[in-house]
């Protein structure tokens, strides 16, 4: 249709061809709910559902005289005040955890980032070297991967005899089971996390913008602070979500680097809850407060960055 | 540096006026010149050291529990099946990362051009449903899940973890996805629809061919993400196991060396791939250039 407008006479084919464009798409027009249908419904039926079912358990009451495990629909806000006042600890020693692994994560990945982006800028091959060392733990199985920390921090390995030996760690001290082995745990499983998105926002930066800098005598640290920071914002914002929220629920790393008493997470008081003591109410209700928690935290932090289009 | 080639006055004049301070700033720069790229390396070091204990220790002439060195052997290489709860583990593993793959890069790609090519009411609404799951801790999506499979006596095995894979694998395809469709230039389909083609054939031979490294972007990070998947599975599986499962369980009592050789043998198949797919680009870019 707009190859017969595009062969018509003069001005009036060509203002014609404009107005024919959509044309051709007319059969498609009703195509967008077509193409969100499966996935909207899959995400409903998945992801929504589900966390109104988790809000329902939440405030289930044991049936009286009832079964270990056995609960009745009910509308039981008590179980919030139960669940926090019993594992409040817990709580905020995720989110005080998780703070802790982003910023280690922050100082580290940094670094890397900039080193792969703006220092092997025009090396591609080192550069995709780089990236690949940095992706490589995704290749081996994460648990696999912690694992091996706490086999190499282990009280009997040579790491904490050789501490031992130089008088850095005391006699019959150690490094498992203590918050640093937690923290340093969870740094680095989500350190890449970290570093993908730092690297993805240095590396559309402009050299000739820090070029520019030094030409107006910024010293390098000035250039640093003013120029290149700034422009690296959105992926120190998306790097530092991509670590803090699964680390905050995570329980892998406090359950095998860590010990059941001054390290446990609020994961692995889910996970019990559910699985050893079947009291789903307070394992729903601690998982509600924990999103929640989340949702607030991330959306002042988004506002705050000023990348609400990040979402 | 390329200021001084080109011959327009302003920047002649901007490459005059840096070249007496530069020595000054080479002095304070070497610093920063040396220190930024070690500590990345010893940020790469820490990165790098469990693999390498994890892939030394597959050679571990172990027995049971891995958890000492007591000597060189190639056996647990040669047998990997040795351990056969392992081998079933991986097996379900892949099936489980396969399954979840195909369904939620469909789904995710369907997603993604929709969100990029058309503009309706509660578009931001359907971003929001799409950020979510990638904004909720894993162990929240869990247990939401547990306690709707629970509630509707859904009996917990393979159905329940491909379709909780697929859940939160939909978020990263939709958003790898979308990058690719953003950069198409939307004159090619209509293109396309002006030699003829429906939107059908539209979208199959012009569309999808110029979105599929997206897609297959898309794929691989599926599969990683559930190949790797421990706190969801744990709490969707029941008694259906999978290798980070198997791992995790056996933990305590010590790791069976064929897990390690499983590890190990992913990791170099996965290197081999991403080097292949480097060397690759690299040779066209190369080719283009020439």
């Amino acid at each position: 249709m707009s190859l017969l407008a595009g062969l018509g006479a003069g001005p009036a084919g060509a203002a014609g061809g404009a107005a024919v464009v959509p044309a051709p798409r007319r059969p498609t027009s009703r195509a967008w709910l077509w193409l969100l249908l499966p996935g909207l419904v899959y995400l409903l039926l998945l992801f929504v559902v589900p966390v109104v079912a988790l809000l329902a358990t939440s405030l289930y009451a044991p049936v009286p005289g009832g079964e270990l495990g056995q609960y009745a629909p009910a509308l039981r806000v008590a179980n919030y005040a139960d669940a926090l006042a019993a594992f409040w600890p817990q709580l905020t020693r995720s989110f005080g955890f998780a703070l802790l692994a982003t910023l280690a994560a922050l100082l580290i990945g940094y670094p890397m980032a900039y080193v792969i982006a703006v220092r092997a800028r025009g090396r591609p091959l080192l550069q995709g070297l780089l990236l690949v060392l940095v992706v490589a733990p995704f290749f081996t199985s994460f648990i696999l991967r912690t694992i091996a920390w706490r086999q190499i921090l282990a009280d009997d390995a040579f790491v904490v005899q050789a501490l031992q030996l130089l008088h850095l760690l005391p006699e019959g001290g150690r490094l498992t089971a203590t918050p640093v082995a937690v923290v340093s745990g969870l740094t680095y499983n989500f350190l890449p996390f970290m570093v993908l998105p730092i690297y993805a926002s240095l590396e559309r930066l402009d050299p000739r913008l820090v070029e520019a800098g030094a030409d107006l005598y910024a010293s390098p640290a000035t250039t640093f602070r003013t120029v290149t920071l700034p422009l690296s914002l959105p992926g120190v914002v998306a790097g530092t979500l991509l670590v803090f929220i699964p680390a905050s629920g995570d329980y892998v790393n406090s359950s095998l680097l860590g010990n059941s008493t001054n390290t446990s997470m609020v994961g692995q008081v889910i996970d019990a809850r559910f699985f050893r003591v079947l009291d789903y109410p307070t394992a729903a209700s601690l998982s509600v407060v924990l999103m929640l928690v989340i949702l607030v935290l991330v959306g002042a932090y988004v506002r705050r960055a000023g990348t609400e289009d990040l979402l | 540096m390329t200021a001084t080639t080109t011959t327009t006055p302003r920047s002649g004049l901007a490459a005059g006026a840096s070249r007496p301070g530069a020595p000054v700033r080479r002095r304070t720069w070497r610093l920063g010149d040396a220190l930024v790229p070690v500590l990345a390396g010893l940020a790469f070091l820490y990165l790098l050291v469990p693999i390498a204990y994890t892939v030394a220790f597959s050679f571990n002439d172990a027995g049971k529990t891995n958890l000492v060195w007591r000597g060189f052997t190639l056996d647990n290489w040669a047998d990997p099946c040795g351990a056969p709860q392992v081998c079933r583990a991986f097996g379900n593993s892949l099936l489980v990362g396969a399954t979840a793959t195909v369904l939620a890069t469909a789904l995710g790609t369907l997603l993604a051009v929709a969100l990029v090519r058309f503009r309706f009411r509660g578009r931001a609404l359907v971003n929001l449903l799409i950020f979510l799951p990638m904004s909720t801790p894993e162990v929240v999506l869990g247990a939401a899940l547990l306690a709707q499979f629970l509630s509707l006596r859904v009996p917990l095995g393979f159905w329940t973890v491909v379709a909780a894979h697929v859940m939160f694998c939909v978020s990263f395809v939709v958003v790898t996805v979308k990058a690719r469709v953003a950069s198409l230039d939307p004159a090619l389909e209509e293109a396309a629809a002006d030699l003829y083609a429906g939107p059908w054939s539209a979208f199959w031979r012009v569309t999808f061919p110029l979105l599929l490294p997206g897609i297959a972007a898309a794929a691989l990070l599926s599969f990683s993400l559930s190949f790797d998947d421990f706190i969801v599975t744990n709490f969707t599986s029941g008694t259906y196991d999978t290798f980070p499962k198997f791992v995790y369980v056996s933990a305590t009592r010590g790791i069976p060396p064929e897990a390690n050789v499983i590890g190990s043998a992913m990791f170099a198949l996965a290197l081999v791939l991403v080097v292949a797919v480097q060397v690759a680009g690299a040779a066209r870019a190369r080719a283009r250039r020439a």
